[in-house]
């Protein structure tokens, strides 16, 4: 696949001699969402608003569609949109003039049409001639979406983009997020919620102390670090495991109701078939059963601890 | 050329100025009232002509470039000190402009709104003295010279601000003393010799008496020399800027 960002060799270090970034080497794929995880103070901000033109880089290169940031910043910065982390909004304007506002400045003639779509699909349309002062903190996030999106950015920052944000708009957002995936918006968002990647993204970076320590394929990321469990919610209750079965990486709930297997997705053979035949001699029945993979949170969290 | 920015920003400074019209208008057109009801028609009656102007008519460039010099500043330095104390900022930072865009826009909407002032401060002016102009292209010239030089200056100035109080102290510590010593309410010849020669070194003595020059063809310094003087602050200040966009000074972390 075809690079859309290309990061070299990037370092950020403030003037107040922090170093925020140390040799960050990335690749963002044409079209796909990239999650970038870390904790707080990680460096996914400075990432992204070097990437912007917000922040200076200290030593490196960036290529945001195959233009140089620096020398190129016209023709790189007009194919960025960005969402940034903090609520930052002109109070007074109404929506609709904040919006007309940044099209213009990103060198794009007005289009009122487009501009309507964009607030319908967030929701906003109905707010369009409300001063941004009158609208809730949620508004003002899709607001700032929706001046990101005015001038039809080829990628799309969001950098925590729902942070604070109740449950349903949570939902919303991903759908406009995988609806501009499917328009071929690449898309790089933060977020400290892992259920958020899991959901979302086709790739995850982990990005720690400043420095990327994991990029991966979501899917290839919990299959190689991921188990998986298999419960079994038995016909009838068992007081132990059957010592025949003794051997086997099961456990049985407290009250005896499930019986619960572990394996590698990674092994060749899983032994679920096995299992079963043998459960079946042993005349264990079970009237239900259902497989769940760690989560992304879990080996987040190995990942992060055992770096620390 | 980014002329869609330019517009863009532009225009949401002119809105801004549009929700503020009574306090940017009224209060510029208020106190030269006052000046000229207290200076034009109580003490001026008083006073003999200067330079063989009325002193009524003889204050006028003064009390312009005065509200000029001051109102240009500040527009200026509040426009784009606004964005950065809001946060709004990261949005010029990470649009496609360069930096002759975002002063056209920011710096040519100051200096807008200050040529408006300046000129309904004239026509207010009309209610209480009559005066003529002697020569009015030079007039525009000096007026629009003098509100891009300043609101350019104020841009600098916004920029540099990293609180509200600075954004005050220039206008307030330098730029007024200036300006009321600089001759806007008398003629310099009026002083005594060794403080003529000091006023000379005041950059406002030649601004106020060009733009005098302007009206009623007397000054106490060469005209020319007040135009090149306040065009190369311009120069000075734009060499400024340049250098502002270049290393990201106060802008870009
Ligand atoms: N302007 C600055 N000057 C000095 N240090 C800074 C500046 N901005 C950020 N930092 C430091 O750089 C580090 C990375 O900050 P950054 O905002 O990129 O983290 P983050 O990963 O986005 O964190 P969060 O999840 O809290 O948003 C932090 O230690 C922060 O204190
Ligand atoms: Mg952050």
């Amino acid at each position: 696949m075809d690079p859309i960002i290309t990061i070299t060799n990037l370092d950020k270090t403030y003037k107040s001699g922090f170093s925020a970034l140390r040799n960050i080497n990335l690749e963002i794929r044409r079209g796909e969402i990239f999650a970038l995880l870390g904790p707080n103070g990680a460096g996914k901000t400075t990432l992204i608003s070097t990437i912007c033109g917000i922040v200076n880089p200290t030593a490196g290169r960036v290529l945001a569609d195959g233009h140089d940031i620096v020398r190129d910043y016209r023709a790189s910065r007009s194919k960025i949109g960005l969402v940034p982390q903090e609520l930052h909004t002109d109070a007074f304007e109404t929506v609709w003039a904040t919006l007309n506002f940044s099209r213009g400045l990103f060198g794009k003639p007005s289009d009122p049409a487009l501009l309507e779509r964009i607030l319908r699909d967030l929701s906003l349309w109905d707010k369009r001639d409300a001063k941004i002062m009158t609208l809730s903190g949620g508004m003002k996030r899709r607001v700032m979406i929706a001046k990101a999106l005015s001038h039809e950015p080829s990628i799309l920052f969001l950098d925590e983009p729902t942070a604070g944000v109740d449950v349903e708009l949570r939902r919303d957002m991903w759908a406009m997020v995988r609806g501009l995936r499917e328009r071929g918006v690449t898309i790089i968002l933060t977020t400290h919620y892992i259920e958020e990647a899991e959901e979302m993204a086709d790739r995850i970076g982990v990005i720690s102390k400043g420095e990327i320590i994991l990029v991966e394929e979501k899917t290839r990321l919990m299959r190689q670090l991921g188990k998986k469990q298999l419960t079994l919610q038995l016909q009838s209750p068992l007081a132990a495991i059957p010592p025949e079965l003794a051997g086997e990486p099961l456990e049985l709930s407290a009250d005896g109701n499930e019986l619960v297997y572990t394996f590698d997705t990674q092994s060749e053979r899983t032994g679920i078939a096995g299992l079963l035949r043998r459960l079946a001699e042993h005349g264990i029945d079970f009237k239900d059963l259902h497989s769940s993979e760690s989560s992304l949170e879990d080996i987040f969290v190995s990942l992060v601890s055992t770096r620390a | 050329m980014n002329l869609h920015a330019i517009r863009a920003i532009y225009r949401f400074e002119m809105a801004r100025t549009g929700r503020t019209l009574m306090q940017s208008i009224a209060s510029p057109v208020l106190s030269t009232s006052l000046y000229f009801i207290v200076f034009g028609a109580a003490i001026g009656s008083r006073m003999g002509a200067v330079d063989g102007v009325d002193y009524g008519a003889f204050i006028i460039p003064g009390l312009i470039m005065l509200t000029l010099l001051t109102e240009s500043i500040s527009n200026a330095s509040f426009g784009i000190y606004l964005p950065k104390w809001s946060g709004t900022i990261y949005e010029l930072l990470s649009a496609p402009v360069s930096w002759i865009e975002v002063v056209v826009g920011y710096v040519g909407a100051a200096a807008s709104k200050s040529v408006i002032l300046g000129l309904l401060i004239l026509i207010t002016a009309r209610f209480f003295v009559a005066y003529e102009i002697a020569h009015p292209l030079w007039m525009i010239g000096f007026l629009v010279l003098t509100a891009a030089t300043f609101s350019l200056f104020g841009f600098i100035i916004g920029i540099w601000a990293d609180g509200f109080e600075k954004l005050q102290v220039i206008p307030l510590m330098i730029v007024t003393p200036l300006t009321f010593l600089g001759g806007s309410f008398y003629s310099i010849s009026m002083l005594p010799p060794f403080w003529q020669k000091v006023a000379l070194i005041n950059p406002v003595v030649y601004l106020v008496n060009g733009f005098r020059w302007s009206f009623y063809g007397v000054s106490d310094v060469n005209a020319a020399l007040s135009f090149s003087m306040t065009l190369a602050f311009l120069v000075v200040c734009l060499g400024v800027v340049w250098w502002i966009f270049r290393t990201g000074y106060r802008l870009r972390q």
